[in-house]
């Protein structure tokens, strides 16, 4: 009770006294605790050595005997490192484009008056509703069609424009005062450079906010590169862990899927630590990726 | 021409005195000005269309060419996978409307919708309220809750296989014992889909915790501070100020549910293969089996536009909800 009166010393004095706030409060722990437990269990499973049997696999107390033969044996069994480097590769090739398109096309809404401004701008609106996965199988055709079936760039092409990301910079580009631009344009500055030396510099945090989104939208993709890619050394992460998966299932290997399935997340559980309060100010800014 | 002729000698009727040079000009220039004007136009507008152009060439070939891809293959079929196309109207929609798998995935997909889609929203607004005000605390427990989100649905799909293992498995180690008969989780077509409701609620609660934390920063702190005057209770200033104010975040959040509802289908992929008996088969899963497993493309996008249609009511009302939020044109 002293504990959550301590937290609670913040609060308006009429309100420190309610009871349901605090129980609320309470419910939300247990939960936090509840939410935790799948990703407890992984980090226990994977240290667990396989002598202590199926039967201890879904003790939540760690083994005291720890193990690393699990990561071990996944990293050996489901070559992973090349899934990560597939998935890296995609990730940055998306990341790279889209900063060009977005950079420019978010210039041109912010800046630039032209005829039919009103309708381009509802057209790019429209991608953020027609969720790209829900049109996979056209845009496999199209893929297929252009010859870029079973390679990366397959994969990457259908992200290369983002509306949400043009709406980020557009945003982040308006709120740049003009004064600095007229001064560059009397200095006899092109188009070009000033986005490259006046906006750009200036949305920096727009872009991390962008790159954050999209990474993480990426890493996790599953279905479309699933569909496109179809030879194993080209899979990215997602893909290699639910063959790994399916395979490791069929043994009981539990402690190893755990173990690939910690490799799997490890990159974006450690960057979202170290830049907590980033990535969760950027999904605030993301509606739809 | 004839025109033109017509008003210059109306008005020379009209008005003599009037010099014959104005009438000229007023007939003969419109014409060349709304040419010029609109080249001069196009020609002041040249600059923003090319920064424009590298978007919506991939916008006109990944987004709307695949629309209009989607509205033909839906019209064309194939008597064998190697026979040559040929054009069957409305067939497709009707193999798609008489197929018994599409209407269970679409009965599925609402129970999916619905039922993932209240949980987690209801969950969010407790996370939200509870951990509204910012300390080391409520930090910590906001980034434990938000962990989920980031972790690729594939990734959760493997650690609830083994959460829901029969016997062994994390939930009945756990709470088997408190059950008389232990259910078969994912092996029981009556149980199936509600476990696979299970991780998306654990996945997106977090998410959506985050725009109900931002709707909470826009109730007015003098209003809260006028009901505790009042000696209005937590349930009063919740009901009468908290959730008028949280009324857009509600609109946007139920938007994003559904879609997800419709496009997080991954967990089924990796878990259940939409089985037992089609019990866990969703629309999206529908089609990927449509046309990866029966290379049945007419079916698939005979499937892909009846799903795009039926999003279109909701588009129509987040369309709105997004137009405000980006600020309009």
């Amino acid at each position: 009770m002293k504990l959550l009166d301590a937290l609670w010393k913040d609060a308006p004095l009429a309100t420190r006294g309610e009871i349901t706030p605090k129980l609320g409060f309470l419910l939300t722990v247990l939960l936090a605790i509840v939410w935790l437990i799948p990703l407890l269990w992984m980090g226990v499973a994977t240290l667990r050595p396989a002598s202590d049997g199926i039967n201890a696999m879904a003790e939540l107390m760690p083994s005291l005997k720890p193990t690393l033969d699990n990561v071990r044996d996944a990293w050996e069994i489901g070559d992973f490192p090349r899934y990560a480097l597939d998935t890296t590769f995609i990730c940055a090739g998306i990341l790279l484009v889209q900063f060009v398109t977005i950079t420019l096309a978010g210039f041109a809404f912010a800046r630039l008056s032209f005829a039919g401004k009103t309708l381009i701008f509802y057209m790019f609106l429209m991608q953020l509703m027609l969720v790209p996965v829900l049109l996979i199988v056209p845009n496999l055709k199209l893929v297929a069609q252009l010859g870029l079936y079973d390679t990366l760039t397959g994969v990457m092409m259908p992200f290369f424009a983002s509306a949400f990301g043009t709406f980020l910079m557009r945003q982040a580009f308006e709120a740049i005062p003009t004064e600095l631009e007229d001064a560059a344009l009397i200095d006899g500055a092109s188009l070009f450079q000033r986005i490259r030396h006046i906006y750009v510099p200036l949305s920096m945090p727009s872009f991390s906010a962008f790159a954050i989104i999209s990474v993480t939208s990426h890493w996790n993709d599953f279905l479309w590169p699933l569909m496109v890619i179809n030879s194993p050394d080209k899979r990215p992460l997602t893909v290699g862990l639910s063959v790994f998966t399916a395979t490791a299932e069929g043994t009981q290997a539990w402690g190893t899927i755990a173990a690939g399935t910690l490799m799997v997340i490890a990159p974006l559980l450690v960057t979202f630590l170290i830049f907590q309060k980033r990535f969760i100010s950027s999904f605030v800014t993301s509606g739809i990726k | 021409m004839a025109a033109t002729m017509r008003s210059i000698s109306r008005r020379d009727e009209m008005s003599l005195a009037e010099p014959a040079a104005l009438p000229v000009a007023a007939s003969v220039a419109p014409r060349l000005h709304v040419l010029k004007r609109f080249s001069s136009r196009f020609k002041t507008s040249l600059p923003a269309y090319l920064l424009l152009l590298p978007s919506l060439i991939f916008l006109a070939l990944f987004t709307y060419g695949a629309m209009g891809r989607v509205f033909i293959d839906a019209l064309y079929q194939r008597a064998t996978p190697k026979a040559p196309v040929r054009f069957v109207g409305l067939d497709n929609i009707n193999a798609v409307l008489a197929d018994p798998a599409f209407i269970g995935a679409v009965v599925n997909n609402l129970i999916y919708a619905v039922g993932t889609a209240i949980p987690s929203i209801g969950l969010a607004l407790l996370f939200a309220l509870a951990l509204s005000r910012t300390h080391a605390v409520n930090s910590a427990l906001r980034a434990a809750l938000f962990l989920p989100v980031l972790i690729p649905m594939v990734a959760a799909s493997s650690l609830f296989l083994f959460i829901f293992l029969p016997n062994v498995g994390l939930l009945d180690h756990y709470i088997g014992r408190l059950l008389p008969v232990l259910p078969n989780w994912l092996g029981d077509p009556d149980i199936a889909l509600y476990a696979i409701m299970v991780i998306t609620i654990w996945k997106n609660a977090g998410y959506y915790m985050l725009f109900f934390l931002a709707g909470l920063q826009a109730v007015p702190e003098d209003v809260m501070e006028a009901a505790h005057l009042d000696g209005a209770g937590p349930y009063p200033r919740f009901r009468h100020i908290i959730l008028p104010e949280l009324k857009p975040t509600f609109l946007f959040v139920i938007v994003v549910a559904t879609l997800n509802a419709v496009t997080q289908v991954d967990h089924v992929f990796v878990m259940t293969k939409g089985g037992p008996s089609n019990s866990t088969n969703l629309v999206l899963f529908y089609i990927y089996q449509q046309a990866v497993e029966h290379y049945d493309i007419g079916k698939a996008s005979a499937a892909t536009l009846l799903t795009l249609a039926a999003l279109m009511g909701l588009t129509a009302l987040s369309f709105r909800t997004m137009a405000n939020r980006e600020g309009g044109p």
